[in-house]
């Protein structure tokens, strides 16, 4: 065992993913102490151009497991790729995004290896040879502390959004091809396909910003006032679980316990009360902007900024002069 | 076919959350416990499946767990399910999410299963781990986080809707297999009068570490590649700043502050 | 539905007739994510509209809870009183007025049918109440008989294999949605109490008519009704017991429904607690929190050690039902006093709310409307106050 540490890329549709900017910042961290290197992998059908940029942000090498039957993403495809590359690389620690892709491969992987697997992290660190990170817990309502106790491969998926993406090395890292031993057959679950449902914004997990509404919108229609704001700030819209079960915003804008848990560095929440089903998916956004007519919203216990008001007539005010500070 | 659910007891999701003093643990003292909100689905969707195919599938609830754990087995009992596993032994304590997980591939191996349903993740630890591992553990094909099954006309296959970021994902599955669920997978029914009666006769077979064949040291904390070292609160927000005036003066206000005070724009 | 949980309350030790077994905490638990989620939302606008909630009736019939007193053989689930009165305390802390016509059903009806009906009536009429196919009603009292029950003037003749019905009942619940009454007529003039006899009588009799609908205070989404027999006739195997049993059966039977309606006040009462509780952690006034003035503790911790004699009482008088010893005295002593703490809670609920506990918009002012009848019907408190002095002082 080595003491580097390896990186698992998200490429999706040929696209290198930013949360592997993420991993790579994190795993820059580690091995600081652990005195080795960061290494990429990257595995797919068609994955030139990701595996270009892998190469920029790689101290080590880049792992490629380049395969037409990983064209499409399966589980056993790439848990067998990547299980290749680890018996190349050997490294420490293995970084996963904890995305829908990264906790499906990562706990397979982790399984077939017998090592230790600890998922969603919000902070990574190394101490004494073992891996030490926090991670949410009880829907978000507290952190855990966990340290893995053995002397087997470490692997852990990160929470986007939370490190900063990584710098370019300015340097192109070297490539080491693996072959992948699984055939086509030994597969049984492929993604065949790949549905969009958010209409061209960036999903709320992946938003630096969020403007969020609850109820009090009254209609779908009227959440075009809070997407003028979103399309000035470049941002995402939310919803709290209240509008999407009374139909006004669809289930994928849903942020919440039964929703998506999201990170930005700014959530403007507009006539949400605040209850804590919704507070466990926003928490722990780093600014956190109030409007609600009610003064005793609870969201105004856990906002940076409130304020008392009516959305319909502070919001389109916002925008207006966002709008303005963004022509100057 | 033959069904198997993974279910688990954890505290409900209203309870309020507080630390020990040496934030070791959560205080347990008046915590209600509960089946874990993604489980309901998979034992409502086990239920449907056997409903549907009208054809002798069974339908067996399967937990780890102290012994508090088998009141949520007989609530899957009380909901329909036919038969529950109740896997416990005190060298299991301490054992984390994929250690527990290998404990079920042993239980759930000899059973033949078709298809083993569970949530996609228990809201205590948050962990989603061990539908995948388990799925490796048995060597079979895996989808995490199902909205929507498929099945083909043989039964043998089916397109699982899963959710992932910006998106869904058609996974194409063949049995057998396990799968995670999300909310909106189905609606849930409440376990009913006769269910509850009905359920008082369903067997729940014990299982401990003689039942599993595995040695003491593969389990539990000893098992454990992973332990959690302690806990901590969230971080409290410095208190909010309520912006007063006239709207245009607060908007402007706002603006100012979340570029040059919070730094975010 | 999302986000219901069957829960399990962990370190509470109570003695064997409070403790609850598995199946009877998840019977309760199946009723509080029903009563929260499905009757509460609809309470308002049903009291509102007089509206009566037959969509409830039938989902609670799909659970299974409009067959707990009967037996499995007729497709019921046998539960029994215990359960039944756990399972009530949550649908009337929801909604009272379905909580009364579930009460109603299953114990002034359905029960009367399984203690004291032939074979064949409860074979005709079980299954179908089990599955709220039938909805079931009583009928005892009458504009001239109240309190003295015994009085009772409708008469019922016997004319070869059937009886002719004649007379009008009062006070009804249900009677404008009921399938089946168990109505109780005298058959012999000449007796008091033992000259009258218990009969179910189907909705869709001849002579059988239904009056108009009671505009009353409170549970105005339950019906209160007159009925009207005019030369109605039935067939004589749908006398339940025989003649002249029919006052000792009606007695019977409310010893369960009492314990029914004690259960309703426990039920009303705790929804003005956690009402009350909400509202005292809500509301600010001189600066605070009125839960952090001693005045509004006080009611607070009074209305909570209230509801919790009153449950343990109406428990200990459900478990001596199922078991079937006696429990005349401690039925009514538990309705008693749990009609009279829920009056009180109500008014202090309205009192804590202050003027916004007066408006129509908040669900106090109907518990308070609604919680009333419940030191009238099923025996006043004047005379369960009798009742309890009569084993004290008989000799």
């Amino acid at each position: 065992m080595t003491n580097d540490i390896l990186v698992f890329a998200e490429v999706r549709e040929g696209s290198f993913k930013r949360i592997n900017a993420e991993l790579v910042s994190a795993a820059s961290v580690l091995v600081d102490k652990l005195g080795g290197v960061v290494h990429i992998a990257v595995l797919g059908g068609a994955v030139d151009g990701a595996v270009e940029e892998a190469r920029s942000y790689a101290t080590g090498k880049v792992y490629v497991v380049k395969s037409d039957v990983l064209d499409s993403y399966s589980t056993q495809g790439f848990a067998s790729g990547l299980e290749a590359v680890l018996k190349e690389c050997d490294p420490a620690i293995v970084l996963f995004g904890a995305t829908a892709m990264g906790k499906d491969l990562s706990t397979r992987v982790a399984a077939r290896a017998r090592g230790s697997l600890m998922t969603d992290c919000t902070e990574l660190d190394v101490e004494d040879g073992a891996l030490k990170a926090k991670r949410p817990v009880y829907s978000g309502k507290a952190y855990a502390d966990v340290i893995t106790t053995k002397a087997t491969i470490k692997m852990a998926s990160l929470r986007p959004n939370i490190y900063p993406a990584a710098q370019k090395t300015g340097n192109l890292a070297d490539v080491a091809e693996v072959s992948l031993p699984i055939t086509l057959d030994q597969i049984g679950a492929m993604v065949k396909e790949i549905v969009v449902t958010s209409a061209g914004r960036k999903d709320v997990t992946e938003a630096e910003i969020i403007v969020a509404g609850g109820r009090s919108l009254k209609s779908e229609d009227n959440f075009k006032i809070l997407e003028e704001l979103a399309d000035v700030l470049g941002a995402s819209v939310g919803a709290s679980r209240a509008a999407v079960d009374a139909g006004y915003a669809p289930h994928s804008r849903q942020v919440g316990q039964t929703g998506k848990v999201v990170n930005p560095k700014l959530y403007i929440a507009c006539g949400i009360s605040g209850a804590i089903q919704h507070l466990v998916g926003m928490r722990t956004s780093k600014v956190i902007v109030a409007i609600n007519k009610d003064p005793n919203a609870p969201i105004f216990q856990h906002a940076n900024y409130g304020i008392v008001g009516d959305l319909f007539e502070i919001v389109p005010i916002m925008t207006q002069q966002f709008k303005e500070l963004l022509a100057s | 076919m033959k069904i198997g659910v993974l279910v688990k007891n954890v505290p409900d999701t209203e309870t309020k959350i507080r630390l020990t003093a040496d934030k070791q643990g959560i205080e347990t003292q008046g915590v209600k416990y509960v089946m874990n909100t993604y489980d309901e689905f998979a034992v409502e969707e086990a239920l449907k499946i056997r409903e549907r195919l009208q054809d002798g599938t069974t339908v067996t609830a399967i937990t780890l767990g102290p012994e508090r754990v088998v009141e949520t087995l007989r609530t899957a009992l009380a909901m329909g399910a036919d038969e529950a596993i109740h896997v416990d032994d005190p060298a299991f304590e301490g054992g984390d999410s994929l250690t527990n997980a290998r404990i079920i591939a042993r239980v759930v191996e000899p059973m033949g299963l078709d298809l083993i349903l569970g949530g996609k993740q228990g809201i205590d630890y948050d962990a989603a781990q061990t539908c995948s591992a388990l799925a490796e553990a048995l060597g079979t094909a895996q989808a995490l986080i199902a909205v929507e099954l498929k099945w083909s006309e043989d039964n043998q296959s089916l397109e699982v809707r899963r959710r992932i970021e910006g998106g869904d994902e058609i996974v194409h599955v063949k049995l057998p297999a396990v799968i995670s669920c999300e909310k909106g997978l189905n609606e849930p029914r409440y376990a009913s009068l006769p269910g509850i009666m009905k359920a008082k006769k369903k067997e729940i077979k014990k299982v401990d570490l003689t039942g599993v064949g595995l040695d003491s040291a593969e389990v539990g904390a000893s098992g454990s590649a992973t332990r959690v070292v302690g806990y901590s609160p969230l971080s409290e927000r410095p208190e909010c700043r309520i912006l007063e005036g006239e709207p245009v003066e607060i908007v402007k206000e706002l603006v100012r502050a979340l570029r040059e005070d919070a730094k975010v724009l | 539905m999302s986000g219901r949980r069957i829960a399990h309350i962990r370190g509470e030790k109570m003695s064997a007739y409070f403790d609850l077994s598995e199946e009877e905490r998840l019977i309760q638990q199946t009723a509080r994510d029903f009563a929260d989620s499905e009757v509460a939302p609809m309470a308002a606008e049903n009291d509102a509209n007089g509206q009566f909630p037959r969509g409830l009736v039938e989902k609670l019939a799909k659970l299974g809870f409009m067959g707990m007193l009967i037996p499995e053989q007729y497709g019921g689930s046998n539960a029994g009183n215990f359960a039944l009165v756990l399972a009530l305390e949550e649908i009337n802390r929801a909604c009272a007025s379905t909580g009364v016509t579930m009460s109603v059903h299953n114990s002034l009806a359905s029960s009367p049918i399984v203690g004291f009906a032939n074979e064949e009536t409860k074979k005709k009429y079980l299954p179908k109440m089990a599955k709220g196919e039938l909805l079931g009603a009583y009928a005892l009292s009458e504009a001239s008989a109240g309190s003295d029950a015994a009085s009772l003037q409708a008469r019922a003749v016997k004319d070869g294999n059937e009886y002719v019905l004649n007379g009008t009942k009062s006070w009804i619940t249900s009677g404008a949605e009921a399938d089946l009454f168990v109505v109780m007529l005298r058959t012999d003039p000449s007796e008091r109490a033992k000259g009258i006899s218990a009969f179910a009588v189907e909705r869709d009799t001849n002579g059988f008519s239904v009056g108009k609908k009671e505009n009353k205070l409170g549970l105005r989404a339950s019906s209160t009704v007159q009925l009207i027999f005019e030369d109605a006739r039935v067939p004589a195997e749908n006398m339940l017991g025989s003649e002249g049993e029919g006052f000792k059966i009606a007695m019977w039977t409310l010893d369960g429904g009492r314990i029914g309606i004690g259960t309703q006040a426990v039920g009303i009462a705790q929804a003005c607690l956690d009402a009350s509780v909400s509202y005292a952690k809500e509301r600010e006034q001189f600066g605070k929190l009125i839960g952090e003035f001693q005045a509004i503790q006080w009611k607070i911790a009074d209305m909570a050690m209230n509801i919790e004699a009153a449950r343990l009482m109406i428990y200990r008088a459900a478990r001596l039902r199922d078991r079937k010893e006696p429990h005349t005295k401690e039925a009514a002593m538990a309705k008693l006093f749990a009609s009279e703490m829920a009056n009180r809670a109500a008014r202090e609920a309205v009192q804590i709310y202050g003027g916004a506990g007066y408006l129509k918009d908040s669900s106090v002012e109907r518990y308070f409307r609604d919680v009333r009848i419940t030191e009238i019907y099923e025996g006043t408190s004047e005379i369960h106050r009798i009742v309890i002095s009569r084993f004290l002082l008989k000799n």
